[in-house]
């Protein structure tokens, strides 16, 4: 019941996503831009600097992009107290969290689907070397961000500032699943593999997705109904 | 009464502190490898307790908060984190002048400095998101979710330094090394510091509860004010 509930909220978010594309397009058009501003930070001629710097060229792009989407995910509820009729739906207000955070995670992982191949091609790098691995850290890497998004967008919607509000507090959440996604994506896009200390890397980007999920379903009904 | 205990307890940190700031400029010799500069450690280690204590005490609170629902809760969480978050700032810049000399720079990107540094950032967060909030219940409620949120930075600060290979010296207190690190005469110091300053930010912490006292009857009777005009 909990799982259908989520899911229809993940399918209505989607579905009003994917008609009227606000917040994709902005995210994806934002990610290109992103990543043409990068190529004056670097020296783009020199491919070892820039297959050391990918991981973290590749997870702000994401991460800064990621926030248009995480805006709006509960600001789309807000005209005609939408978000109100949500709530007094028989929906759990976690159920509702989850299905946000699926929704999230899904545009999320279309933004690093667009992100990607841009950036390979745009600075000549092959980054399909290791592409199970690889997938593997995206995904983990979204669904963090999605989780934390969400709770913070719950949490953000209603108040001043809320563009800037949301990335402030976001951020620094962020940073320990940032430092884990970033290593590994810099190993795995130059090729090399993951050994001994990086597998730490690993169990945290586990680590933070398990206790900030189980941290938000707790908490987030507190946010949502008081 | 109240208030005599509140000045008591901090003429007692003040006095404590100007005692220990006399064993420790005056009859401690200097260390070995760090010669003068070491004596920094008996401010830096006890601010970072000092803090994370503050930043405990806050979260417990806040879950308290969110349990019973009492303003009393939210009103100590707040006023905690202001209190360790000058702590925090303490801790950063005494590491930072230690750094200078020791390492020869300011500051160095390793895994305890990047999150006391996150963590900072994090608390600061904190009191700005209370800034944005106008109602005070739905203050205290996001207020108080974002206290447990932040409590993991605090912990991954802490175990940071046996987690990765930091810069940063690894665990010195025989807590947590069984002893042998460090002079017992230092060690005992160490602990007074820490008792020092912790009798301070109780009572910096009690002096901004009252501060949020008022505010809130302050707010109550612009509210009756408004209601009855």
């Amino acid at each position: 019941m909990f799982f259908r509930h989520s899911l229809a909220v993940a399918m209505k978010d989607l579905r009003s996503e994917f008609r009227t594309k606000e917040s994709l397009n902005a995210a994806f058009a934002f990610a290109a831009m992103i990543l043409v501003l990068f190529s004056f930070v670097v020296d783009v001629g020199d491919s070892e600097i820039l297959y050391s710097m990918s991981g973290g060229v590749l997870w702000m792009t994401f991460l800064f992009s990621g926030a248009l989407i995480l805006n709006r995910s509960f600001a789309r509820e807000q005209p005609n107290d939408c978000l109100d009729a949500l709530l007094a739906s028989p929906l759990s207000g976690s159920a509702l969290w989850l299905g946000k955070a699926l929704a999230n995670f899904v545009m999320l992982l279309a933004v690093e689907l667009f992100a990607l191949p841009l950036f390979g091609a745009l600075y000549n790098l092959t980054w399909t070397r290791s592409l199970g691995w690889l997938a593997v850290v995206l995904v983990l890497g979204a669904w963090g961000i999605a989780v934390v998004g969400t709770m913070f967008s719950a949490l953000t919607v209603n108040l001043r500032l809320r563009e800037l509000m949301l990335p402030t507090l976001i951020y620094p959440m962020l940073i320990p699943l940032l430092m884990g996604a970033i290593r590994l994506t810099t190993i795995l896009i130059s090729g090399q593999p993951i050994t001994g200390d990086d597998w730490i890397w690993f169990r945290l980007l586990v680590g933070f997705d398990i206790i900030f999920t189980s941290l938000a379903l707790l908490l987030v009904e507190v946010v949502l109904l008081g | 009464m109240r208030e005599k205990i509140l000045y008591a307890l901090g003429l007692a940190g003040a006095l404590l502190l100007l005692r220990n700031l006399y064993v420790i400029l005056l009859q401690l010799p200097d260390e070995s490898a760090q010669g003068a500069i070491y004596r920094i450690i008996f401010f830096h280690v006890p601010s970072w307790f000092t803090c994370f204590t503050g930043f405990f005490v806050a979260g417990v609170s806040s879950i308290l908060y969110l349990v019973k629902k009492k303003p009393v809760y939210d009103t100590f969480a707040v006023a905690t984190v202001e209190v360790g978050l000058v702590f925090t700032i303490i801790g950063l810049i005494t590491g930072m002048i230690w750094a200078r000399i020791i390492w020869g720079i300011w500051w160095t990107w390793d895994a305890r400095l990047t999150w006391a540094f996150i963590t900072c950032l994090i608390y600061a967060g904190y009191l700005m998101l209370r800034g944005a909030i106008d109602e005070a219940t739905a203050r205290a409620r996001y207020a108080a979710v974002l206290c447990i949120f932040a409590f993991t930075s605090v912990v991954i600060t802490f175990k940071a330094i046996e987690w990765w290979r930091t810069q940063h010296p690894g665990p010195v207190l025989s807590i947590r090394t069984r002893g042998g690190n460090m002079d017992p005469a230092m060690e005992s110091m160490l602990y007074l510091n820490w008792l020092a300053l912790m009798l301070i930010s109780a009572v910096l912490t009690a002096v901004r509860m009252n501060q949020e006292g008022v505010l809130r009857q302050v707010e109550g009777l612009r509210r009756q004010v408004h209601a009855s005009s």
